[in-house]
């Protein structure tokens, strides 16, 4: 009986404490800005590409590199050219298209180490 | 000769045309650039042709070369990258003195891919030789292998790179013979500069492409390999060496 009621107990407390923290995470880490600045067609349906944008990249870039198959529909410069912010011409920066996702997940890329975030062209006022 | 007997002769000739013309129509259309959607073939093999002869004091194949790929320094010479360099020569006892660019040469069995422990470091089926900065891990092997020290390594963070070409601290690179403009048909930018503002004194093509001016000039005149005794089968040749 002892045994349940601490069972009990430590469920209530254990909701309780997940409640609390959700609240508070809330509060602290801001909900991602998705800005979509140029085409209403992506290449793949939304859902799509938020579960698996990193494994077409990742395909795509072995192709590329290795073959020399310069495909444009998941090559990384075909999202940024749409993706960048038309003011920044970035998809970094506080409202970047991925460093805003990226943050809020607390997922950390690597990607433009090496490559530029910027769109090729710079800033444009107007969609392109 | 009967009229249906010279019917057939012509039949005849028109196919013997076709067989003998295919072959030269195949390489035409190999001259020209891929199409995005293909992949790299082992059918070409790119390469240099640089005519020491012609190559005058300038440093015009070195300025193209990091403007076009992006490659800018921090005013160090010992740790900055460099993609191509003039090198000069001079007899001791004639004093006869030479300039040529010196790059990546290409190598068909390149000791920088031997030795890579991680396989970055690759050769594209075309025959130009690259760095995987994925697969990197910035020990640099491939830099104390290489005979003709082409290869650098990125020792401070970067910004700025061009979309073509992703640069990045702790990954080695090297001359790519400008492969984002030979996948678009168009030649290095050394070459284009060159040929433009220098001495006219490099020449890019295929060199199974008996059509092109790279695989007639090196049927027909002597050329040498830098450091020919060490058998790599440099896709860079040189004239006047």
């Amino acid at each position: 009986m002892i045994r349940i009621a601490a069972g009990i107990m430590a469920a209530v407390v254990a909701v309780a404490g997940f409640a609390d923290s959700g609240e508070k995470r809330a509060g602290r880490v801001a909900m991602p800005v998705i800005k979509i600045e140029r085409g209403e067609n992506c290449v793949a349906p939304v859902e799509e590409m938020r579960r698996n944008h990193m494994t077409m990249l990742t395909h795509q870039r072995d192709r590329t590199m290795r073959q020399g198959l310069r495909e444009t529909r998941f090559s990384l410069k075909n999202c940024i050219d749409c993706h960048a912010s038309r003011e920044t011409g970035s998809v970094l920066g506080k409202d970047g298209f991925c460093s805003s996702c990226h943050a809020y997940t607390s997922v950390k890329m690597d990607c433009f180490e090496c490559h530029t975030p910027l769109r090729e062209g710079g800033a444009a006022g107007a969609p392109r | 000769m009967s009229p249906d007997r010279r019917r057939f002769l012509g039949w005849g000739a028109a196919a013997a045309a076709g067989v003998a013309l295919a072959p030269a129509l195949r390489l035409i259309e190999l001259a020209q650039a891929r199409s995005p959607e293909e992949a790299a073939s082992a059918l070409q093999r790119w390469g240099l042709l640089i005519d020491t002869a012609k190559c005058t004091d300038c440093e015009v194949c070195v300025t193209a070369c990091h403007e076009e790929n992006g490659v800018t320094g921090h005013g160090r010479p010992a740790t900055d990258a460099q993609w191509i360099r003039k090198v000069s020569l001079r007899d001791r006892r004639t004093g006869y003195a030479q300039t040529l660019p010196l790059m990546c040469q290409h190598c068909e069995h390149p000791p920088c891919v031997d030795v890579c422990p991680t396989g970055a470091s690759f050769r594209r089926a075309d025959g130009i030789v690259l760095v995987d900065k994925h697969t990197c891990i910035g020990c640099r092997y491939c830099v104390m292998a290489c005979p003709y020290g082409a290869r650098s390594f990125i020792h401070e963070d970067v910004s700025g790179q061009k979309p073509d070409v992703p640069r990045g601290k702790g990954t080695v690179e090297s001359c790519t013979l400008c492969v984002h403009r030979v996948d678009r048909g168009e030649t290095p930018a050394c070459v284009t500069a060159c040929n433009r503002d220098g001495g006219k004194a490099m020449v890019f093509g295929d060199l199974n492409d008996s059509g092109a001016e790279i695989y007639r000039r090196l049927r027909s005149q002597p050329s040498t390999q830098v450091r020919a005794d060490l058998a790599l089968n440099t896709g860079v040749r040189y004239q006047g060496l």
